[in-house]
């Protein structure tokens, strides 16, 4: 059973959409027995940092998350991902969950669009991870955001070329993953990455 | 980089897709969960689902299909038609909507875009405009599916849309529309010098170069055709097959 977290923000439709699609057992809950007793965890979310993580303490949640990490997968999506990380200045600054070292910060070029939005190719640096496997290359994933991670390489599986490296899948080595992009919106490479996730439970 | 978008869109009426040719004549064919699938495993980028009907009463059935098509289609979702309100993006986005584009509703009450912006995000909102050559080497507006006039420039409106927080601007030349002769390229490049948004080219593809052309020729960052797609004269693998053998990215 995965728990899809639901403290308020985001478009949580669409990953329940895409594990019900591939047959993935998970419950929408707020409820801390819920995301005890769950064998993974996906954490969504869309908006502004400040507020998801108000919203995330709020539900009361924040202590639950950050001791099953310890014991199972923890799946971050977009804001999901950000949250992560020890802290962000989107708006003003805020502390994030801490899961994984490192900050949150506007993307800095000033020559390209922002928000860096659409379809764009990773690069991976850690082809070992479980997430990853059955994937064919070119491995395109669907973005949109204008924050993004700064973290240490040794935490960066994959990255993103947009003027500059986008951390696009990040995690601390253990259970903890965050997806900067969509896998619930790109395609079948993107539903790949979620029956992976089904798969470490 | 990011990858050049080709997005297929699919006009519906009562739970059926069709497309008409100059917005006239419009002919029934095809389920739209059923070509929504289809161009998802032809690679299509986005979809766009365009309820051309919008009544009150045919609502329901509508939202329906894009619920449908969310269950089992796992690529953005733009939907457009008949959204006049905050609620109607509300409900729109919950039947698994990413996008909701909004045309002459954002004409007649501009404020619509920013109170959209703000309560979903920028990404959720696009901005439909269907323009037109005013003679004297400018553009000007048009609303209800290119029927009225609204003696607005073109470029103005643009910056406004920006300014108001508009995610994207997707433009469909009126003079190019059904014609099948490419994209309105001079429209496309007027636009594109004056926003920093995405722009989506829209009406007039004809041909699998069409695509390559305006990538080559504008800033456009994605192309959507209807009818070429549909009555399966091009697939978008064919499209995309076009553009990588010209350098450009796509997916």
């Amino acid at each position: 059973m995965i728990a899809v977290i639901d403290y308020g923000a985001g478009n949580l439709f669409s990953v329940c959409n895409a594990l019900e699609y591939l047959g993935l057992n998970h419950q929408l809950t707020k409820k801390t027995e819920d995301l005890r007793a769950a064998d993974g965890l996906i954490l969504p979310g869309v908006g502004a940092f400040p507020a998801g993580m108000q919203m995330l303490r709020e539900s009361g949640l924040v202590e639950v998350i950050c001791e099953e990490s310890k014991k199972k997968p923890l799946l971050g999506i977009c804001l999901g991902m950000q949250m992560l990380l020890e802290e962000s200045d989107e708006v003003a600054p805020c502390k994030g969950l801490g899961l994984i070292r490192g900050s949150v910060h506007r993307i800095p070029s000033q020559r390209v669009i922002i928000p860096h939005m659409g379809w764009n190719e990773l690069t991976v640096l850690q082809a070992d991870c479980p997430l990853l496997q059955g994937l064919e290359q070119p491995l395109y994933t669907y973005f949109v955001h204008s924050y993004q991670a700064f973290c240490d390489d040794a935490n960066i599986v994959a990255y993103a070329d947009y003027d500059g490296r986008i951390p696009a899948l990040i995690t601390d080595g253990g259970y903890v993953f965050g997806a900067q992009f969509h896998p619930e919106k790109s395609g079948e490479q993107g539903l790949q990455m979620l029956r992976n996730f089904g798969g470490m439970l | 980089m990011l990858a050049k978008r080709i997005i297929p869109c699919l006009d519906v009426r009562h739970g059926k897709v069709v497309k008409g040719v100059n917005f006239e004549g419009v002919k029934d064919v095809g389920d739209p969960v059923a070509c929504a699938a289809e161009y998802n495993r032809q690679g299509a980028d986005e979809l766009v689902f365009y309820d051309i009907v919008a009544s009150h009463e045919g609502r329901g059935v509508f939202l329906d299909v894009v619920r449908e098509t969310a269950k089992q289609v796992f690529i953005p979702l733009t939907v457009g038609g008949g959204i006049a309100t905050v609620a109607d993006m509300r409900d729109t986005l919950r039947a698994g909507a990413d996008k909701i584009s909004i045309n002459s509703s954002a004409v007649k009450n501009p404020a619509l875009i920013s109170q959209g912006a703000e309560l979903f995000g920028s990404q959720c909102i696009v901005v439909g405009i269907d323009a037109k050559r005013n003679g004297k080497g400018g553009y000007t507006v048009f609303v209800n599916g290119g029927r009225i006039d609204m003696q607005m420039d073109l470029i103005e409106w643009v910056k406004e849309i920006q300014a108001r927080g508009a995610g994207e601007i997707c433009l469909n030349s009126i003079d190019t529309d059904g014609v099948r002769g490419g994209f309105d390229i001079e429209m496309l490049q007027a636009v594109c010098a004056n926003v920093r948004i995405p722009v989506i080219a829209s009406g007039g593809a004809g041909k699998c170069s069409d695509f390559a052309t305006a990538f080559q020729q504008t800033g456009a960052t994605a192309a959507l055709a209807a009818s070429l797609f549909h009555f399966g004269e091009l697939t978008v693998a064919q499209v995309k097959a076009d553009c990588r053998s010209k350098g450009i990215i796509v997916r």
